[in-house]
C-alpha cells in the first residue's frame, strides 16, 4: 500500500483507499460487473437526465401527432428519421417516452426499496435487540407477510384502491401507490436479515461496553449495532431494486400501475402488446429490453456483492 | 407435535379472520348492495325502509358478523356481471388455475432438482457455468415478457403451440373439467405452464445449488466420503436429502406466489382461470367477485403454508422442538 500510494500520487485519498478495499479491489479484476456497473450508471444518468436527453416530451399531448403512430425504428426501411426507435401507436416518439419511463421506473424501484429497508431494519433491530415478546410478535407478523406473495397483495391493494378512487384519481397517485405498495410489502426481508445480524452482534463485548456506559437502547441500537449490521443489508438491497423495477413493470403490464399518459417501462410493453402480433415490434421489444438491462446488470451487480461480502459463500464456490 | 399443529392451525384461522375483515371493508366501501338490487327508480323513502330490512343501518359490527356468517355457509353474494353467486363463478374457474400450477410446479421439480445438484457438484463445468448465467438472466426477465417472447417465436413464428385458451377439455366425475386429458389441452398447457415455471425456476436452481454446495461441506459428508461410499451415494442420498429441509419451507411459499403469477400468465395466454377472471373483475367493479377470489386466494394460501409447516415439522425433528417450548 505504502509504495502504491506513493506512486500514484495524482489519485486523491479517497481513491486510493477504495482501490485497496476488498470492494474495490474485486471490481478491479472482475470485468462482468465492471460493465454491469457502467450499464448501469449509464441509465441512471439517461433517466435523471431525460428532459434534456428526450428529442421530445412525451407527457405533452401537444408534440404528439396521431399521423406519427407506428413508426418504425430509424434503422428499418420507410422510418421517419426524426424518431429515432419509431413511435407508438399514439404517435409518441418511442425514445422519449423510454428515456421518461426508464426514469419513472428507476425512482419508483428506488423510492420503494429505501421504504422497505426503513421499515425492515427498525423492525429487526428492534425484535433482535429487545427479544422476548416484541421478537415474537413482529416475526410472526413477517413470517405471515412473507407467506403472502408481493404480487398477490399488490394486485389486490391495488385492484380495491382503484375501484374505490376510480381510474382518474387513481391514475394521478399511481406513482405513490406502487411506491407504497411495493415498499410495505417487502419489508420481512430486510427484518429478518437485520434481525439475524443484529442476534450475532448483541453478543459482542462492545454492546456489553455500550450499556455500562448508560447509552439508551436507541443510541445502542442505531448507533452501534446497525453500522455493524449493515452488509448483507447492501447485498439484498440490490435483489430487492431489481425484484421492485419487475414488480412496478407487472403491475403496470396488468394496468394497475402507471397511466398511459405518464408511461413506465412496464406500461409501454403494455400498450405495445396488441400491436407486436402486427408487426409493430418495436413497441414491445425495445420497451422490453431496456427492462431486462436494466434489471439484469442490477443482479449481476448483486451477485457480485455477495460474492465478495459474504465469506460464507465466497469459501464455497 | 400436535400442540405444533395446534398452533399453525390458530394462526389459520386469524390469518382468515384478518382476511374476513379487509373484505367486508372491501364490501362496505365499494358499491351500493341497494343500488344493485333495485336500481334508480325508487323513492328515498322506500330505499330507507328498505334499508332498514336489509339491516344497512345496524351498527358495523352487526353487519360485519352477518358477513361473517354469511361467508362462513359459502354465501359470498351474487356476481353482479355473471348474476351468480361469485364464489361458484371462482370455483368453477378453479381447476383451471390449479392445472397450470401443478405443471408449473411439475417442470420446476423435474428441472431445478438435477440442475441445480448438478451445478453445485461440479461448479466449475461449463454446462454448470453456464446453467448460472441462464438462471440469472431468467430471474431478470418479468414473466409477462417471457410470456410474449414465447407466443412470438412457438406461435406465431412457428406455429407448434397454440397461444390462447384450454383447448379442448373433458369433464371428470364432480364437474372438474381438465385439460390434462386430451391431447389438444395438453398442448394449450404448453406454453402458459412453462411461462409460470420460468419465474421459480432459476430461484430454485439457485437455492439448491447453495443448499448443497453448503451441504457437500459439513462433516458428516467428509466421514462418508472417507468411509469409502462411492459418490453417487454422497450426492444423491446422503447430501440430497439435507439439501431439500430448506427447499421444502422456500417451496411452500413459492407456490402461494404461482397462485398470484397466474394472474399475469393467465392475463397474456387468455387462460380461462381465476386469475384471468379476476382482473376482470376488478375492471368491471365486480365487488363480491373481487371477494370470493379474495378469500378462495387466502384460503389456498392458508392449507399451503400449513401443510408445507405441517411436512416440515415432520421431515425435521428440530422444528418440533422449537414450536413446543
Amino acid at each position: 500500500m505504502g509504495i502504491a500510494a506513493q506512486s500514484r500520487w495524482w489519485q486523491p485519498r479517497w481513491w486510493q483507499r477504495w482501490r485497496s478495499s476488498p470492494l474495490g479491489h474485486s471490481l478491479g479484476r472482475d470485468r462482468i460487473a465492471q460493465v454491469a456497473l457502467a450499464v448501469l450508471l449509464l441509465m441512471a444518468l439517461a433517466a435523471v437526465f431525460a428532459p434534456v436527453l428526450a428529442p421530445f416530451d412525451p407527457y405533452d399531448p401537444r408534440s404528439i401527432d396521431i399521423m406519427n403512430s407506428e413508426l418504425p425504428p430509424a434503422w428499418v426501411d420507410d422510418a421517419d428519421p426524426q424518431f429515432v426507435l419509431g413511435t407508438d401507436a399514439q404517435g409518441r416518439d418511442l425514445l422519449s417516452a423510454i428515456l421518461y419511463g426508464l426514469r419513472v421506473s428507476l425512482l419508483i424501484g428506488l423510492c420503494a426499496v429505501m421504504l422497505q429497508a426503513l421499515i425492515g431494519i427498525t423492525v429487526g433491530l428492534s425484535a433482535g435487540y429487545l427479544g422476548g415478546r416484541v421478537d415474537v410478535i413482529l416475526m410472526r407478523a413477517a413470517d405471515i407477510q412473507l407467506s403472502y406473495s408481493t404480487m398477490m397483495v399488490a394486485i389486490i391493494v391495488l385492484a380495491v384502491f382503484r375501484t374505490a378512487f376510480g381510474a382518474q384519481l387513481y391514475s394521478d397517485l399511481a406513482v405513490l401507490m406502487l411506491i407504497l405498495v411495493i415498499g410495505i410489502a417487502e419489508w420481512p426481508q430486510y427484518a429478518r436479515t437485520v434481525r439475524a445480524s443484529v442476534l450475532a452482534e448483541k453478543q459482542k463485548e462492545y454492546i456489553d461496553a455500550a450499556q455500562v456506559l448508560g447509552y439508551g437502547r436507541l443510541r445502542i441500537m442505531f448507533r452501534h449495532i446497525l453500522p455493524n449490521a449493515l452488509s448483507p443489508v447492501f447485498v439484498i438491497s440490490t435483489v430487492q431494486v431489481a425484484n421492485a423495477i419487475i414488480s412496478e413493470a407487472s403491475l403496470s403490464f396488468l394496468g394497475l400501475g402507471m397511466p398511459v399518459n405518464r408511461p413506465s417501462l412496464g406500461s409501454l410493453i403494455s400498450s405495445g402488446f396488441e400491436y407486436v402480433f402486427s408487426g409493430s415490434w418495436w413497441m414491445t421489444v425495445i420497451p422490453g429490453l431496456v427492462l431486462v438491462v436494466l434489471v439484469l446488470v442490477v443482479n449481476v451487480l448483486g451477485d457480485w456483492l455477495r460474492d465478495v461480502l459474504n465469506p460464507r459463500l465466497y469459501k464455497g464456490s | 407435535m400436535t400442540n405444533f399443529i395446534f398452533q399453525r392451525l390458530i394462526q389459520g384461522v386469524i390469518v382468515m379472520l384478518v382476511i374476513s375483515v379487509i373484505s367486508f371493508a372491501i364490501q362496505d366501501q365499494l358499491g351500493d348492495p341497494l343500488r344493485e338490487l333495485v336500481g334508480q327508480s325508487v323513492s328515498e323513502s322506500e330505499r330507507e325502509v328498505l334499508r332498514e330490512q336489509m339491516g344497512l343501518n345496524d351498527p358495523l359490527w352487526q353487519q360485519y358478523f352477518r358477513f361473517l356468517g354469511r361467508a362462513v355457509q359459502g354465501d359470498l353474494g351474487q356476481s353482479y356481471f355473471y348474476k351468480e353467486p361469485a364464489l361458484d363463478v371462482i370455483l368453477k374457474k378453479l381447476p383451471a388455475t390449479l392445472e397450470l400450477v401443478l405443471c408449473a410446479t411439475l417442470i420446476i421439480a423435474l428441472i431445478s432438482v438435477p440442475a441445480g445438484v448438478f451445478c453445485a457438484i461440479k461448479p466449475r463445468h461449463p454446462v454448470a457455468r453456464a446453467i448460472m448465467a441462464v438462471s440469472l438472466v431468467g430471474i431478470s426477465v418479468p414473466v409477462f415478457l417471457t410470456a410474449i417472447g414465447l407466443i412470438y417465436l412457438f406461435s406465431v413464428e412457428l406455429g407448434w403451440a397454440p397461444s390462447y385458451g384450454r383447448g379442448e377439455l373433458v369433464t371428470l366425475w364432480g364437474g372438474w373439467r381438465t385439460g390434462l386429458l386430451t391431447a389438444d389441452g395438453l398442448a394449450h398447457l404448453i406454453l402458459p405452464s412453462i411461462t409460470l415455471s420460468s419465474i421459480m425456476l432459476p430461484l430454485f436452481i439457485r437455492l439448491i445449488r447453495g443448499e448443497m454446495l453448503e451441504v457437500l461441506q459439513s462433516d458428516y459428508i467428509r466421514f462418508a466420503r472417507a468411509k469409502g461410499i462411492s459418490a453417487q451415494r454422497v450426492y444423491f442420498v446422503h447430501a440430497l436429502k439435507n439439501t431439500l429441509l430448506p427447499v421444502i419451507t422456500v417451496g411452500g411459499v413459492q407456490i402461494g406466489t404461482l397462485v398470484a403469477y397466474t394472474i399475469l400468465t393467465e392475463t397474456v395466454f387468455q387462460w380461462p382461470g381465476m386469475g384471468f377472471i379476476f382482473l376482470e373483475a376488478v375492471n368491471r367493479v365486480d365487488t363480491p367477485l373481487l371477494i370470493a377470489y379474495l378469500i378462495v386466494v387466502s384460503v389456498i394460501f392458508v392449507i399451503t403454508n400449513t401443510l408445507v409447516d405441517m411436512i416440515y415439522g415432520l421431515v425435521n425433528p428440530t422444528v418440533r422442538l422449537t414450536g413446543v417450548k
